[in-house]
């Protein structure tokens, strides 16, 4: 019985004991660090403590000697965010800080991503980039940076917007431009850019227009080099309908362009009435031997 | 014996108290940077798996298992918060984190659709466990910055990072 409670009342001494050094140790800790910069953590007290760095972004342990500064060399603690610094003393919290890792100020890489890849000539706002900065760690960059977006033409044709990242975020809209060919939208923040290809094909066909032609029983149609509004030769494979409406009867032809005009050879019938067009683009008609 | 079965008792309380608390959460109303319309149903999912990738989040950290992260997190915020697990099980930690109270506000919706930027005002408490003892229970408040990007038939976090407000 007397064994017991000696044992007891030295197990309470020994926590008393710890509690004591654990309320007299204490330490100093940076209230913001910026991320892969070394920190130095002061501590006072005697003995022995271990020092712990807790956060959704990364966890260090280390053991420290109280009343000796505790190093924390650069490249050690990199993920931006919001830690807890705990200091332990023979197993009891001594004290408890919370403080800030911050992303590196300069930008290290910018995420771009740019829609569509590839679209029609002439087209207002169409092309869109939006961009996200990062450090070198791959923290985002809260703080305003101001990106510039350029769509070059390989005519030498440039578009430019700035933007200011808000929340590490920014965007721009751009125009595409009245040439066919592979434009390169690119962001860039300071010397740091991210390159994308936004490929501009011809638009729908303008001013569709076909003319015909007798060849025995049949009518040869043929259409003009067919292009978009912007002059540029809509490609060969784009789609043209021919369309015939005689005496409450319809025929209709679909023809691939070829070599930059569509043709096709119909049955003639008198008061025929004759259509061209490709997707939603209607052409001229023509009235046959009315 | 009695005596030691009402701390356990307390003590079991305390604990569940932790993990089970429901956190308050208010949206703010948005004023988006961009062009993109945001549909009330994608506003409701973005806020919906967000609060839900705090879930795995907690149990990810609590139990030390980086899989729990798979169905909410991706890319650089799964990467980090994997190595964070991986660092703590190395040290003996766990750490619970309780969400208590979440101010939300949708910032960028990407004019492409394909990622949605959401701040945070979130209010929680960590409890430190060394070698499942507690050492310490912190309030913290912070900004979090969170970029969700759509995934099969949910949006993840893709980026998860608290900022000095």
């Amino acid at each position: 019985m007397k064994l017991r409670s000696s044992m007891l009342i030295s197990s309470l001494a020994s926590t008393a004991m710890q509690f004591a050094f654990a309320q007299s140790a204490t330490m100093t800790i940076p209230k913001t660090v910026e991320a892969g910069q070394g920190f130095t953590v002061a501590s006072v007290g005697s003995g022995n403590a271990t020092l712990f760095i807790v956060g959704p972004g990364q966890v260090l342990k280390r053991d420290v000697k109280l009343g000796e500064p505790a190093d924390f060399p650069a490249g050690m603690l990199y993920s931006a965010g919001r830690y807890v610094a705990l200091l332990e003393v023979g197993g009891a919290a001594a004290q408890t800080e919370v403080f800030d890792v911050l992303p590196v100020k300069d930008v290290a890489n910018v995420n771009f991503l740019a829609r569509p890849s590839r679209l029609p000539v002439g087209l207002h706002d169409a092309i869109t980039g939006a961009v996200y900065v990062f450090d070198k760690y791959h923290n985002l960059i809260a703080a305003p940076e101001s990106v510039s977006f350029e769509l070059a033409h390989p005519g030498g044709a440039v578009e430019k917007r700035v933007a200011q990242t808000h929340d590490g975020a920014a965007w721009a809209a751009m125009d595409s431009t009245s040439q066919q060919g592979a434009d390169t939208f690119t962001a860039r923040v300071g010397d740091i850019s991210s390159m994308r290809v936004v490929e501009q094909v011809p638009g729908d066909p303008c001013g569709l227009k076909m003319s015909a032609k007798q060849s025995g029983q049949l009518l040869d149609l043929s259409t003009d080099p067919v292009r978009d509004c912007s002059g540029n030769a809509v490609p060969d494979g784009t789609i043209v309908t021919f369309t015939e409406v005689y005496h409450g009867a319809q025929s209709t032809v679909d023809v691939p362009i070829k070599r930059g005009v569509a043709e096709v050879s119909m049955p003639i019938h008198n008061g025929a009435t004759i259509s061209v067009a490709s997707g939603v683009v209607m052409g001229n008609q023509i009235g046959w031997g009315k | 014996m009695l005596k030691s079965l009402v701390i356990m008792s307390a003590l079991l309380s305390v604990a569940s108290q932790f993990g089970a608390a429901q956190p308050s959460v208010q949206v703010e109303p948005f004023t988006l940077k961009g062009p993109r319309v945001l549909q009330d149903q994608t506003r409701a999912a973005v806020i919906r798996d967000y609060l839900q990738s705090w879930k795995s989040f907690r149990g990810a950290l609590d139990q030390n298992s980086p899989a729990l992260l798979d169905a909410d997190f991706v890319g650089s915020a799964k990467d980090t918060l994997t190595d964070t697990i991986h660092q703590q099980a190395a040290v003996g930690l766990r750490t619970q984190y309780q969400d208590r109270a979440h101010d939300l506000q949708i910032v960028f919706y990407s004019p492409e659709g394909l990622s949605i930027e959401l701040t945070d005002k979130v209010d929680y408490d960590v409890q430190v466990l060394d070698h499942d003892k507690v050492v310490t229970t912190q309030h913290v408040s912070a900004r979090y910055i969170v970029v969700l990007t759509p995934a099969e038939v949910r949006w993840r976090v893709r980026v998860f990072q608290a900022v000095p407000e």
